[in-house]
C-alpha cells in the first residue's frame, strides 16, 4: 500500500506534470468488453450519429480510468488513492482515423495533517474540458 | 419524463456475489492501457504490500454495473436518454483478486435540473463477510426533450 511520493515533499500548489493518453476505437472495444458497458455510442458510428453525437465517444469511465492511472502512477500505488470523483462535462470524441488525445494534469490544492493531500485534475480533449470537479484524496508516504 | 419520486430512499436487495479474479483485473487493466505490475503479477503486488493483485481505482464500476437497480419499470427511466453525470469512489482498500463481493444500492436523490432528471445511487461494495471495500456514488442524468 506504499505511496512513493512523500507527504513532506509536496505543498499546496505542487503541480503534477501533464501527460497525454491516446485513445482509439480499439481501446473502446476493449473497454466495452472489460467493463460490460456495450452501449453502441462507444463503438458504432452510425448509432452515435443517430442519437445526435458528432461521432463515437469514449466511455466516461474510460476517461475517468485515465485520470486514475495518472494518480496511481504519481502516487506509486493504487492503495494510496482514498477517494476519487469526477463530473463528466463533455464527451471525448474518438474518430475512426487517428483517434483522440486526452491530456491530463494535476495540482495538489490541499495538504492535510493526516498524511493525505487533495489533487485536482484537469482533463482536456481537443479544446474541451472533459472532466470537471475531478478530485482525489491521496495518502502519501 | 419525470422519474418516480417514490424511489428516493429506496434500497435494493444485495446483488448476487461476484468473485473478483486475477484474469478479470488484468483484462480491465489492459483495457485502460495501464501496465502497472500490481494489476497482473501477484509477486509484484505482494512486494507492494498487497495480499494478491489489486484492481485499478475505477474497477468497482464493473461490479456496480452488474446491479439492475434501475431496471424497475416503475421508476420510469428511459435508458436511451441517460448520460453519466458524475461518479465517485471512497475506498477502504483496493479491490483485490479473491474478493467475493456484493453491492447494496440505495437511491439517494432524484431531482429535476431544468428539463433533465438527475438521479444519484449510492452503492456499498462489501465482501460476503461484510467488510466494506468501497462506497460509490453514481449520478445519472436523463436528458429531457
Amino acid at each position: 500500500m506504499a505511496a512513493q511520493v512523500k507527504h513532506a515533499d509536496v505543498e499546496t500548489g505542487t503541480e503534477i506534470p501533464a501527460r497525454v493518453f491516446h485513445v482509439d476505437r480499439a481501446n473502446l472495444v476493449m473497454y466495452a468488453g472489460a467493463s460490460g458497458d456495450f452501449n453502441p455510442i462507444h463503438w458504432r458510428e452510425s448509432f452515435a450519429r443517430s442519437v445526435g453525437l458528432p461521432d463515437v465517444i469514449a466511455h466516461g469511465m474510460f476517461t475517468m480510468a485515465q485520470g486514475g492511472r495518472f494518480l496511481t502512477d504519481w502516487a506509486g500505488d493504487p492503495g494510496a488513492v482514498v477517494a476519487y470523483g469526477v463530473r463528466f462535462s463533455a464527451p471525448v470524441v474518438v474518430p475512426d482515423e487517428g483517434g483522440a488525445d486526452l491530456e491530463i494534469s494535476g495540482v495538489v490544492d490541499e495538504k492535510h495533517d493526516d498524511g493525505t493531500v487533495r489533487v485536482t485534475l484537469t482533463a482536456r480533449s481537443g479544446d474541451q474540458k472533459v472532466l470537471t470537479r475531478a478530485r482525489a484524496t491521496v495518502r502519501l508516504a | 419524463m419525470a422519474l418516480n419520486r417514490d424511489f428516493i430512499g429506496r434500497a435494493f436487495p444485495p446483488s448476487a456475489p461476484y468473485e473478483v479474479s486475477r484474469v478479470k483485473i488484468r483484462e480491465f487493466a489492459d483495457a485502460i492501457g495501464d501496465a502497472n505490475p500490481v494489476y497482473r503479477d501477484p509477486a509484484a503486488a505482494q512486494a507492494a504490500g498487497h495480499p494478491d493483485v489489486v484492481a485499478p481505482p475505477t474497477f468497482p464500476i464493473v461490479v456496480s454495473l452488474a446491479n439492475d437497480a434501475l431496471a424497475d419499470p416503475e421508476l420510469g427511466l428511459n435508458y436511451a436518454m441517460v448520460v453519466h453525470g458524475e461518479q465517485s469512489f471512497a475506498y477502504e482498500r483496493p479491490v483485490r483478486a479473491g474478493d467475493v463481493v456484493t453491492c447494496t444500492s440505495t437511491v439517494t436523490e432524484i431531482k429535476a435540473i431544468g428539463k433533465n432528471e438527475k438521479l444519484v445511487i449510492e452503492t456499498e461494495i462489501r465482501t460476503v463477510d461484510g467488510e466494506l471495500i468501497c462506497t460509490t456514488h453514481n449520478t445519472i442524468v436523463e436528458r429531457g426533450i
